[in-house]
């Protein structure tokens, strides 16, 4: 058989959504970002809500997200973009407003932006991926980094005496008034992958319906700022990060709804 | 006086600040997010207490931070809508960072600095010491905002509008660069017509660059300041400077009073001009030919105006709230061929005539 | 005609509001007028003060260093603002909260017992517009009318109700100096 051959439409089982073009990512090979980037271009494609989608992208590995999903992106200064999307939202209140931030742009830099976003209840998604470190810059600690976990700038393991504890930012933000849905998803599985999808449009249609914020953290893998084969890196994640964020709904007052 | 000719209700007695604030409802700006300090926060207030989002649609919010509140107005400018923000020298030093990435955005956006005494947290009274932060960058890059000093109320008022169509017409965030003065200063107003925000179709029409949601068949809009390709960068930075060249060549403005036969020359901006006005009315009683030259566009500077004038003076003072700063510009503007003497007071202490009158002096003994 | 003012006590005496009506009296009567507070903390229970200019043409400084008129409050303000005023210049002063009177020779001085005369009014935050009409007396600068026009447009509309206590007050001031 030859390739063309192959490629004929019968044959095809799975294609790539139609919004993910055609560049080259510069994530790492076994990085969760292309997974999370594919299901946000899913949940958009299959709303019909690329014509109204602003995505916000933030400083950190995703700072170019906005060359792989054929929408219209504002790309933040670092830790800003919840102040951004509060803005793009209230001036274009039809449109579908979304901050992809990974754990040091959001809740290192950026947590004031985020608290305040949050609790003003902004009617935006929040797509948090926390690995744990500070991928773009080469594997610095992070608020996330786990107790003794060697980084960069811990080359002996986080200590908490010196750098305080891992911050479960979403458990605060659930704590928050402003938010309606706040959960924790992975995307290291086809089922758990399943379900961060299903989180994703839920919360994207919680900000069209002007519910409140909604906020969807994916616990994530950074192979190689941890240093590990993407397989792996999988079996620490879920043994170690966890056992500190454990997946899940923290908040959803729209159940019913 | 022009303004009597209007109707007595449209002529208004208010504070610098509540005129900018009226002056944005008119003008039909789309957001403004604000941070209180002092001396300011009349903008945010009278902001909320007018709630124009019930009359045109104006998102007013009070933000976290100077910090969120200029990221608000780069998310908003890059949606194509007119936005801006206020603060006081603290607060605009916190701006900085989002400044830079609208002007580097090519983003129009206004942001009004009503200056204080610094450096530090400093003193909530008058002063002009952000000057250099204004007029040479501020923040990170090779970038300039066109800033325009205004030394009335009227002109708050006024520079909002004219703020905004420069910004639009360049592309360039603009800084109205006001003081504790004409902020806190209230006097007669006559505040522009209202006019209606522009729709979304007119946006898309005007801004084919905003951040609207991509329709089918257009290319994404991205709003990025990333170019981590030199060359390209490169190709940025020249396209901004081109920009500059355009505003430098186009948008010049300054007043003059007596300056047909002066033989001492003051320069000075926004509330000081007036300041020393009232000294020139007293030198040239006294027999002294003083003119005063107020630079209303502190970027692009009036050099060519500056360099007209020495050609005819014997000395130039240069009076600001500050320790020397607008005098380089001047000096620039020169090449030394006139001598260039400073007066000046800091820390928010605001000089008054009799003060300008003895500088001039001790220049002429 | 141009008249440079400055009015001058303790924060709470109604010393900016006063300054105001009269920028806004100056306003109705077709006036240039300036209206510069000295801000901040010092609203809040310190001196305050404020320079308010006449004028029937175009003002340059809003910022002065000496006056035709001081309007004084207290004794700090006297201590501050004696010297400044222009020879030939007036000064108005509440002897209620002066312990030393002032003592040039060069100016017109008028002791007006403003705050006596505002115990016998209905409320004791007349007493800015006592002393207003005292200043409008003695000065001659803007008719009365101008002056109630100004208050009206100074007044929140749920106020105006007070309209006829102020102009009660202003009346009152205007009876107070002494020929």
């Amino acid at each position: 058989m030859t390739r063309e051959e192959i490629k004929q439409a019968d044959n095809i089982v799975a294609t790539k959504p139609r919004l993910l073009n055609d560049n080259t990512m510069h994530y790492c090979p076994g990085c969760s970002h292309g997974v999370v980037h594919k299901l946000v271009a899913e949940v958009i494609e299959e709303m019909g809500a690329e014509h109204i989608a602003i995505g916000i992208a933030p400083v950190g590995c995703a700072v170019m997200a906005y060359n792989y999903l054929d929408i219209d992106w504002i790309e933040a200064a670092h830790g800003r973009a919840p102040a951004i999307a509060t803005a793009a939202k209230r001036l274009n209140p039809s449109r579908l407003v979304f901050t992809y931030q990974g754990d040091g742009d959001l809740a290192a830099i950026g947590t004031a932006e985020t608290i305040h976003a949050a609790n003003r209840g902004e009617n935006i998604a929040i797509i948090f991926i926390n690995n744990g470190i500070y991928g773009m810059t080469g594997g610095q600690m992070a608020p996330t980094t786990l107790e003794g976990q060697v980084t960069s700038t811990t080359p002996y393991g986080r200590r908490v005496e010196l750098n305080g504890y891992p911050l479960k930012i979403s458990e605060l933000l659930a704590m928050l008034d402003g938010t309606c849905y706040v959960t924790r998803q992975s995307v290291h599985t086809a089922a758990s992958v399943r379900k961060a999808k299903k989180a994703l449009r839920k919360a994207f249609e919680n900000s069209m319906a002007g519910r409140g914020t909604s906020v969807v953290e994916v616990v994530s893998t950074c192979n190689s700022g941890w240093k590990m084969t993407p397989a792996k890196a999988n079996e620490w994640m879920e043994e170690h990060m966890f056992a500190k964020y454990p997946i899940g709904d923290l908040k959803d007052t729209t159940a019913d709804q | 006086m022009e303004s009597i000719t209007y109707m007595e209700d449209e002529v208004k007695l208010m504070k610098g600040n509540e005129a900018v604030a009226h002056a944005a409802i008119r003008y039909g700006v789309d957001g403004y997010f604000g941070y209180p300090i002092t001396p300011q926060s009349e903008i945010l207030e009278t902001l909320e207490e007018l709630m124009p989002w019930e009359s045109t649609g104006m998102v007013v919010l009070q933000a976290e931070s100077e910090i969120a509140a200029i990221n608000m107005v780069y998310g908003g400018a890059a949606t194509g809508k007119a936005c801006m923000t206020s603060s006081s020298s603290p607060g605009i030093s916190l701006k900085q960072e989002g400044i830079s990435y609208i002007a580097a955005g090519e983003l129009p956006a206004l942001i009004v600095n009503c200056m204080r005494g610094g450096p530090g947290l400093g003193t909530i009274q008058p002063s002009q010491a952000d000057y250099f932060q204004a007029t040479k960058g501020g923040g990170h890059g090779d970038y300039h905002l066109i800033v325009l000093a205004p030394a009335s109320v009227q002109e708050m008022a006024d520079f909002v509008g004219l703020g905004f169509d420069l910004a639009f017409k360049y592309r360039n965030p603009v800084m109205m660069l006001a003081d504790g003065i004409v902020g806190q200063m209230m006097e007669k107003v006559v505040l522009p017509p209202m006019r209606p925000r522009r729709t979304d179709e007119e946006i898309a029409q005007q801004c084919p660059w905003a951040v609207t949601g991509r329709p089918e068949g257009r290319k994404p809009n991205i709003m990025t300041t990333l170019e981590l390709d030199p060359v390209a960068m490169e190709r940025n930075n020249i396209r901004l400077q081109e920009t500059y060249r355009r505003i430098s060549e186009n948008e010049v403005r300054f007043e003059e009073h007596c300056t047909d036969d002066c033989e001492y020359l003051i320069v000075a901006f926004g509330s000081v001009a007036r300041i020393c006005q009232k000294a020139m009315e007293e030198a040239r009683e006294r027999g002294l030919k003083v003119g005063i030259l107020r630079p209303i566009t502190l970027w692009p500077f009036p050099t060519e105006e500056v360099k007209r004038l020495s050609k005819k003076v014997k000395a130039i003072l240069v009076v600001e709230l500050n320790a020397g700063q607008m005098i380089e510009d001047v000096r620039l503007s020169l090449e030394d061929r006139v001598p260039v003497h400073h007066y000046g007071r800091m820390g928010g202490i605001v000089m008054d005539p009799a003060d300008v009158l003895e500088a001039l002096n001790n220049i002429i003994e | 005609m141009k008249e440079e003012i400055i009015i001058a006590g303790f924060g709470g005496q109604g010393v900016l509001s006063m300054g105001k009506i009269l920028a806004y009296a100056g306003l109705m009567d077709g006036l240039e007028v300036t209206w510069m507070p000295a801000y901040g903390p010092e609203q809040r229970g310190g001196t305050a003060n404020v320079t308010v200019i006449l004028s029937d043409a175009p003002i340059s400084s809003p910022v002065l260093n000496t006056y035709d008129t001081a309007v004084i409050l207290n004794q700090q303000s006297l201590d501050k603002f004696e010297s400044k005023v222009k020879p030939g210049g007036t000064l108005i002063y509440d002897p209620y909260s002066i312990h030393h009177a002032p003592t040039r020779t060069d100016i017109k001085i008028y002791p007006v017992d403003a705050m006596e005369a505002t115990f016998e009014l209905p409320s004791s935050k007349a007493y800015n517009m006592v002393l207003l009409g005292s200043l409008l007396k003695i000065r001659n600068l803007l008719p009365v009318e101008a002056v109630m026009k100004g208050l009206k447009k100074t007044l929140p509309e749920r106020h105006h109700h007070l309209l006829p206590i102020n102009k009660d007050a202003i009346l009152k001031g205007m009876e107070l100096p002494k020929p």
